[in-house]
């Protein structure tokens, strides 16, 4: 994969790569067995797995061949503000995403309640189909899906968590001041403690899971509000463990002395992504547990 | 030329064969790959929607049965929207907006090889679900729950499908976004930038906004069929109407991705070949960002008729209407562009014409059925088949033909037949009216659409439609051959291939260089692109 400055330009052309058709590889292979598994096919997981551990071998392939080409200085100003802009516009794309299950939920909540009872111009899916349905959240519908359940309360788990998400978003700042100060014990430390805090978040987001199955019979099954908790938070836990690897990848990265004070774009990214799963997580607990 | 040189050296240690396209992180290289990709793809679709006007020949059932049918009309409208138009248009994007805005490559050139690269295996999954027991998802290309839902073990299938091709236009959108943002040569400012790179700065924009939207909602129906979520079940809490709106969240800016790269084209034929300056500019650049706008706030027109809320109605018939004052402006400027202009009629110039006239009977119909009493009478009819192949049609796709015959001779060197393309645009654009024109009568007396069989009295226009269609089915095949012969042979092109072409390509030589602009060009250079007078 040679990759250099183009020859007597000021322009910076990398040319030939395996990787994407690799990631290709990789994502048909997880697509084919994700499908074939969920219609239990036997093979189904096998090739599902292989897809992940070949996508996971093109993302170490692929971020090498970057982090390497950066170290030997390669990336000039122009390529760090098309990365800056690609990475601002990939996070526009994730909080779109988010937005679909949000727009879910305020629309289960706000419209789709009231319509079951009667409300708007439904009044006779209320007087014949759910019969005298009264709009109540939480809420799994006049068909009471997945049986009676309770409902999750701000003032527990999710609070502790909110309080960590929030720290770690000062701590990342912390670091990245460390980083810009040239003040590499301080970055380090820092990143450590923003890590140790999102795998807290995931280890206590976990456990309230574990809670809502075994004690609230609270579900993926119980009704719109359970589909809707359950798919919010757990696309946003899922991000924050990606959002967590990345930061201990970006640890290892500082350990090795990979940034400087003026060329470190790769923290900044991590970073960027770090806060944008933080505000997700405010928009969760206010609009999830909160009201 | 220190480019030509540069190309040269470039051209020397590609790796050869197979493997080079594979690898390829040329701008130009994957450009060609979309668009290749796309002409397969718009044969396929086009296959599959002989199929359905030969079914619809005349009443009563004929070649199929009405389950494959169903699959017929879904997979035509996902193969001409995912594989045809946008690729297309991607393909487009890539040849061209590195050379308007002086730029060497696109800002991230291996993301661009796998955009493209995903795009091939998304099909073969998609595709493969035709041959699956159970048969394919026949509920349409909007996919609608709960008849989605009845689909077989096909269903993970097209949905991981549609994933997989939502993470390929993202990645092509933030490329385009970081290309025109950070790649512009110094001296193009963005109010100097020709109207094709606006069109697909505001379209990536679009694209990044809502494919993610569309995954949301495919995996919320993934949810629901496999895991026992109830987002579109209404013993749950749920409704399937919230899906109509969270798929046309993504649905409506969907169709503007589809258009608004042609208005750019258009915007670029009509002024070379009228020889005149692009008539208000400025107004063009924000019509489109105002069209932009205003697509998140439309959806659910499609919708009319599930039950929304009276305010609702009002709401959306309203921001729907506002749609026509923008695009207005748009017909406005390309009709002022060719007022009084020295006009010639190569094909490029014929086929931007035909979209002047043919998308404005595209618009007018979807002003008709913007009226929420008078929608209830044409949804679901063949009123508005009717409309979105005047729009995506005669539209969308003879933008993107008109495209390809303006930009052939600057890709291979070679002008194109201009014999055999005005045949293919004479045939075209006669069979298409004969083919959609008609489709408005039926719609209006009543005929539904997706439907393999129907009264009596439809039969004559039926048919009348049906040969349209044959005609302009076998028309593209002189499309292809077009291509065919100007990339084998032809006249050599000239660097300025026409003779009133104004903008950054024509400064490159025919064809363009590998890369195209190894050092930015001259900003005096940009100084004369069409579009300012003086």
């Amino acid at each position: 994969m040679s990759a250099e400055a183009h020859a007597g330009s000021r322009y910076y052309l990398p040319h030939g790569t395996h990787w994407p058709i690799m990631g290709s590889l990789g994502l048909f292979s997880a697509a084919v067995g994700g499908a074939l598994w969920l219609e239990d096919v036997g093979l189904g997981k096998y090739l599902f797995l292989l897809g992940l551990i070949i996508i996971c071998l093109m993302m170490f392939g692929w971020f090498g061949t970057v982090i390497r080409e950066s170290l030997s200085g390669s990336y000039n100003a122009q390529v760090d503000r098309s990365f800056r802009w690609g990475m601002t516009f990939f996070i526009f794309s994730e909080v779109m995403f988010f937005g679909g299950f949000f727009g879910a939920l305020f629309f289960a909540r706000v419209f789709v309640e009231n319509w079951l009872a009667g409300g708007s111009n439904s009044l006779f899916t209320n007087l014949i189909i759910w019969k005298g349905y009264e709009p109540v959240w939480p809420s799994n519908g006049p068909g009471n899906i997945g049986g009676s359940f309770e409902g999750m309360s701000a003032t527990g788990i999710a609070a502790l968590n909110t309080l960590i998400l929030l720290t770690s978003g000062l701590t990342v700042t912390i670091a990245h001041w460390g980083l810009k100060e040239g003040n590499r014990k301080k970055l380090c430390l820092f990143l450590l403690f923003t890590i140790i805090l999102g795998f807290s978040f995931v280890i206590l987001q976990g456990h309230e899971y574990i809670d809502a199955y075994t004690r609230q019979n609270l579900t993926l099954g119980s009704g719109i509000y359970g589909s809707t908790f359950f798919m919010l938070t757990g696309f946003h836990g899922l991000h924050v463990t990606i959002g967590a690897i990345m930061l201990t990848v970006i640890l290892i990265r500082a350990l090795r002395g990979h940034f400087t004070a003026e060329h470190h774009f790769a923290f900044e990214a991590v970073s960027w992504y770090w806060h944008f799963v933080d505000v997700v997580w405010l928009g969760l607990f206010i609009f999830v547990y909160w009201l | 030329m220190s480019t030509v040189a540069v190309a040269h050296e470039f051209h020397a240690e590609q790796p050869r064969g197979i493997w080079r396209w594979i690898t390829t992180t040329n701008h130009k290289d994957i450009g060609t790959l979309y668009l290749c990709f796309s002409l397969l793809m718009f044969f396929v679709g086009g296959a599959f929607a002989m199929l359905i006007r030969a079914e619809l020949w005349t009443p009563g059932m004929q070649l199929m049965d009405p389950e494959f049918f169903n699959e017929m009309t879904a997979f035509h409208g996902l193969v001409m929207i995912f594989g045809a138009i946008m690729p297309a248009f991607v393909g487009l994007a890539n040849w061209m907006i590195p050379m308007m805005i002086g730029a060497p490559d696109m800002a991230l050139p291996r993301m661009n090889n796998w955009s493209f690269w995903i795009l091939p295996f998304a099909f073969i999954l998609l595709l493969s679900t035709l041959f699956m027991p159970g048969g394919a998802a026949g509920a349409g290309w909007t996919m609608y729950p709960p008849l989605f839902l009845q689909t077989g073990m096909a269903l993970p299938f097209q949905i991981f499908a549609i994933h997989l091709m939502g993470i390929s236009s993202v990645m092509g959108g933030i490329n385009i976004i970081a290309t025109v943002l950070n790649l512009r040569a110094p001296g193009m400012s963005l109010m100097k930038m020709p109207m094709f790179v606006w069109a697909w700065l505001i379209t990536a924009y679009l694209l990044i906004a809502v494919m993610p939207v569309l995954a949301g909602a495919v995996t919320m129906m993934l949810m629901d069929k496999y895991f026992g979520t109830s987002f579109f079940n209404a013993a749950g809490g749920g409704d399937p109407v919230l899906y109509q709106h969270v798929f046309w969240f993504f649905g409506h800016p969907e169709v503007y991705i589809m258009i608004l790269p042609a208005f750019g084209i258009i915007s670029e034929i009509i002024p070379t070949f009228a020889r005149k300056p692009l008539f208000g500019y400025t107004s063009m650049v924000f019509a489109i960002a105002s069209i932009a706008f205003l697509s998140f706030i439309v959806w659910a027109h499609h919708m009319f008729t599930v039950g929304m809320p009276l305010a609702a109605d009002l709401f959306f018939m309203f921001t729907t209407m506002l749609i026509a004052v923008p695009t207005g402006v748009k017909v406005f400027n390309w009709t002022a562009t060719m007022w009084r202009g020295a006009l010639t009629f190569e094909t490029p110039m014929l086929f931007a014409i035909a979209f002047v006239f043919l998308f404005t009977i595209g618009g007018f119909s979807g002003v008709m059925m913007a009226l929420v009493p008078a929608d209830w009478q044409y949804h679901q009819t063949y009123f508005i088949v009717a409309h979105f192949h005047y729009v995506l049609v005669t539209g969308a796709a003879f933008a993107i033909m008109g495209a390809v015959y303006y930009w052939l001779p600057k890709w291979t060197g070679h002008m194109y037949n201009e014999t055999l393309a005005k045949w293919h645009f004479w045939l075209s654009a006669i069979s298409a009216n004969v083919l959609y024109f008609p489709m408005h009568f039926l719609g209006l007396a009543g005929m539904p659409r997706r439907i393999p069989d129907y009264p009596l009295q439809f039969t004559d226009l039926n048919q009348v439609v049906s040969v349209g269609a044959f005609v302009f089915g076998a028309a593209q095949l002189l499309f292809v051959a077009c291509i065919i012969l100007c990339v084998r042979g032809g006249k050599k092109a000239e660097a300025r291939a026409w003779e009133g072409a104004r903008g950054l390509e024509w400064t490159l030589p025919s064809p363009a260089p590998y890369h195209s602009f190894g050092e930015p060009p001259a900003p005096n250079l940009i100084w004369t692109h069409p579009y300012q007078d003086g």
